[in-house]
């Protein structure tokens, strides 16, 4: 999911039209733009960049199918 | 439905169905990673010499039945508000009375207890905060992706001084189970395709003993078809070759060293202890016991709680199931009296449990 606004310690993401108010508390350097792993409320990782161009495209195709 | 494969897709099966050597078993150890591959129809893709089989990788379906009535017994406490991740209210505990369906949290809810399922461990917090006057509860069930999320919250408990939540742990560690299958002489396993997110915290490294000193292949695998089938690609390679090592082919959500500030989080508040599986038995060191300085918020400490010996459901084969010592359609109860609709073990309770998604596949046809 994609960070779109960060408040202390609680992002902002969305994916696919979905929003959700996840916390900080696991992760180190979250920028807004960069895409994150979810997991109960928490981000638990940031993505490469590779990767989530690459989650990306499965997400596009499985919109296709 | 069949999967869509792209290109890759269609060069993986092609690669993997390639193989003609001796019979090869790859255990997957994620309720995602069974799921998926039931979704999409993996299995119908694979070779006959090829064969994938579902390990202890559904936390609900490995937590034993005496946490399950130490849950019930929780939530018949008229100040007990029980916060639970959605699967667990389904799963039944020891039934005592063989004329009456067997205990869940459903049925204690449905009498009138209050039982709140929860998407995050935050939402135990929130009602904790909301509600001063109620005992909060979250039933801590999960594995390396869960603990730490546990553990944050529990932190921020303390640092509130939120006197009202507590959690009754039933946290368990991945690689000592996996190793006790690669030594188990019950099933022959040529290698692991290793849990995604578990690895996200904890790093390809926990895997190194696997392929050391039991000589079994490990590839760490997104949870996308084709992800899923460049794990088994890679697997089917290093068994060619003869080698085993940890591979990692979800590179970019897993890096080397994991996830070091939510290991750093989870082993503030926990400790690793011996822990029971359903199916497995008590594995040492595999599961995560609250520090004493944490003891308040143990739930199994801070209420008195006396529970009767633990009754497996009759018949349930869900803990052979486990250990892919039987594929889920040789258990008598499969498909007969238990289904997703009425399950009468945790396998066949959770979308993540080999029974469901087995179900599931049977339904949609190879």
């Amino acid at each position: 999911m994609r960070v779109v606004a960060i408040d202390g310690a609680t992002a902002r993401v969305e994916s696919a039209g979905v929003s959700l108010s996840v916390s900080l508390a696991l992760v180190d350097d979250v920028a807004v733009g960069d895409h994150v792993i979810v997991h109960a409320g928490f981000a638990i990782t940031v993505l490469s960049p590779e990767e989530a161009r690459e989650t990306l495209a499965i997400f596009a195709r499985l919109g296709e199918a | 439905m069949t999967p869509a494969p792209g290109d890759e897709a269609r060069a993986l099966v092609a690669s993997i169905g390639r193989w003609d050597g001796r019979p090869l078993t790859f255990m997957e150890v994620c309720g995602t990673h069974t799921m998926a591959a039931a979704r999409a129809g993996l299995r119908s893709l694979l070779p006959p010499k090829v064969r994938l089989v579902s390990g202890p990788g559904c936390p609900v379906c490995v937590t034993p039945v005496g946490y399950v009535d130490h849950a019930i017994a929780l939530a018949a406490r008229p100040e007990i508000t029980l916060v639970t991740f959605g699967d667990l209210v389904r799963v039944p505990g020891s039934r005592r009375d063989l004329e009456a369906p067997a205990p869940t949290l459903a049925r204690a809810k449905a009498r009138g207890a209050d039982v709140r399922v929860a998407y995050s461990p935050l939402e135990a917090l929130a009602i904790a905060r909301a509600e001063p006057a109620r005992e909060v509860v979250f039933l801590g069930v999960g594995f390396e992706t869960t603990a730490p999320t546990i553990a944050a919250v529990v932190i921020a408990a303390a640092a509130e001084g939120l006197a009202n939540v507590s959690v009754l742990g039933a946290h368990k560690t991945m690689p000592e189970a996996m190793a006790l299958l690669a030594a188990s002489s019950e099933l022959t396993i040529d290698g692991f395709l290793c849990p995604g997110h578990v690895s996200i915290v904890t790093g390809p490294e926990v895997y190194a003993p696997l392929a050391d000193r039991f000589h079994k292949p490990c590839v760490i695998a997104g949870f996308e078809p084709v992800e899923i089938l460049r794990g088994v690609d890679a697997l089917v390679r290093q068994a060619a070759a003869g080698r085993a090592f940890v591979e990692n082919a979800y590179p970019g959500a897993v890096r080397a060293g994991g996830n070091p500030r939510a290991r750093a989080v989870q082993d503030e508040v926990f400790e690793p202890c011996d822990a029971s599986w359903r199916g497995l038995g008590v594995i040492p060191g595999s599961g995560l016991a609250m520090r004493d300085r944490f003891a308040r918020f143990d739930a199994a400490r801070r209420f008195d709680v006396r529970l009767p010996a633990p009754r497996e459901p009759r018949g349930c084969r869900c803990g052979d199931v486990l250990r892919g010592a039987i594929d889920p359609t040789e258990c008598a109860l499969f498909g007969t009296s238990c289904t997703p609709d009425t399950p009468d073990g945790a396998c066949m309770v959770s979308g993540e449990g080999s029974c469901a998604a087995r179900w599931q596949n049977l339904e949609i046809g190879p």
